[in-house]
């Protein structure tokens, strides 16, 4: 396929892998912040590959992860309601609420649906007139459009009985949070090209500046990922501490203005809770007044839960790239992707997962 | 989540004012009919990036050939430095 095939091309890595030797003189830390990338890295052995004085640290850029306790058991309530059709993106049906997860409402005779798409929803509400159709609106930058479509269109439909549970984060209040956090060792970003695709990286020009650290916008490929380290580690070699694309062929300077048209029509800025990580400011979005009907949050106003964590899950420090997987006292013992304490082990984009599933760690028994 | 799949748009459909613009897009000889709503000049075999069902941005093919030919470059550099005395 091409866009694909020649970014997983052995030579190019090679010689990118090469070049990255060549280039690092010092021990430096740089984290990649969406957990997808995290998977690519790890799958693709470019954690060994690359010199061991540039150390890669895994980012909370891992909605399903992030998505705070409360919210979880809010859609455990809300999903368990017998007129309601709940539909979710896969990942989220495995993430342990305080009680149970989707999976299990589901198995106790819920309508909980795996969909593709926020359209999905859309359609499934047309077809079911009776249903109570909610679909579990997670996601970053990237994720928010699909969502605030799937909204105008439903309105255009002039149906009343979708709504979202509106869940969705921004990027770079968290990675304020990393660089802020005391302990923090991040010298470099691998920051998440499509939610640039969708914001353009003005932003990160001012993020760089303030902070004094090298962004590298990146792709997800192999060969995306290892050209950013090398773009990444050629500013800190070199004391610069810019914003750089390297997923040009993707993202513009300014983004997809339409993309941001239709997230601003739906959405405004609010703070919002983390899981693991707290209240982030203006870190989040949330309905708009215009779009208060279609808040499953006040459509289904339930209290009638207490959000309690599993007291041993380590995954804010994970989130931020303190702690690695492999060195949580739990990794592997107490949780695993069947019995998982948190969201970072059953998430296709958690870092716990990542080094479940490619070996990264020495398995306690 | 942030997932986005490279494919080519191979049909817009014909749209009435209500509905949102869609197409179908290939992805490895795979089909499927993507939301075009948030790309509206890309064209019939143009590639797009696609998420969630949702086209959300056009691949710029200039910048891509850009790239490969720049990385392609990187190693016949190095060959060059090392047989030039």
């Amino acid at each position: 396929m091409k866009y694909v095939d020649e970014y997983r091309d052995p030579r190019l890595a090679e010689r990118l892998v090469e070049k990255l030797h060549k280039m690092v003189t010092r021990p430096w830390t740089v984290m990649e912040v969406c957990g997808g990338q995290t998977h690519t890295l790890v799958r693709s052995g470019i954690d060994r590959m690359i010199p061991p004085d540039l150390r890669l640290v895994h980012g909370p850029g891992c909605p399903v992860c992030v998505t705070p306790l409360e919210m979880i058991d809010r859609a455990l309530v809300i999903a368990a309601r017998p007129e309601v059709t709940f539909c979710s993106f896969g990942d989220m049906l495995r993430v342990p609420g305080t009680a149970r997860d989707l999976l299990s409402v589901r198995a106790s005779g819920g309508d909980v649906r795996i969909v593709y798409s926020p359209l999905d929803a859309v359609t499934l509400a047309q077809k079911n007139p009776k249903r109570e159709v909610v679909f579990f609106a997670v996601g970053f930058e990237t994720t928010a459009p699909a969502t605030a479509l799937a909204l105008i269109q439903a309105r255009r439909l002039g149906l009343r009985n979708l709504s979202i549970l509106a869940a969705h984060v921004l990027v770079l209040p968290a990675m304020e949070m990393v660089v802020t956090a005391p302990g923090n060792r991040v010298q470099g970003f691998l920051a998440a090209g499509h939610v640039c695709a969708v914001m353009g990286y003005e932003a990160h020009h001012e993020f760089a500046a303030r902070h004094r650290v090298p962004i590298v916008l990146t792709g997800f490929e192999p060969v995306d990922l290892l050209e950013g380290l090398l773009m990444l580690s050629t500013q800190m070699e070199q004391g610069r501490h810019e914003a750089e694309n390297q997923y040009a062929r993707s993202v513009s300077e300014s983004g997809n203005r339409h993309a941001q048209q239709v997230i601003a029509e739906v959405y405004e800025i609010c703070d919002r809770p983390w899981r693991g990580l707290g209240v982030l400011p203006h870190s989040g979005l949330r309905l708009r007044k215009e779009y208060h009907d279609m808040d499953a949050e006040r459509r289904f106003a339930s209290n009638t839960f207490a959000s309690v964590e599993p007291r041993e899950c380590r995954s804010g420090e994970i989130l931020i790239g303190l702690l690695r997987p492999d060195r949580c006292e739990a990794f592997g013992t107490r949780c695993t992707p069947e019995q998982p304490l948190g969201a970072p082990m059953v998430s296709s984009e958690g870092a716990c997962a990542a080094y479940w599933k490619y070996g990264r760690a020495q398995r306690r028994v | 989540m942030c997932l986005g799949i490279p494919g080519r748009i191979v049909e817009r459909c014909a749209t009435d004012g209500a509905s949102l613009a869609a197409g179908f897009v290939e992805f490895e000889g795979l089909r499927r009919r993507v939301c075009l709503e948030l790309v509206p000049n890309a064209q019939t075999g143009d590639y797009v990036i696609v998420h969630a069902g949702i086209a959300i941005s056009q691949i710029n093919a200039d910048e891509a050939a850009r790239l490969l030919g720049y990385l392609r470059a990187i190693g016949e550099d190095d060959l060059a430095q090392e047989i030039t005395p």
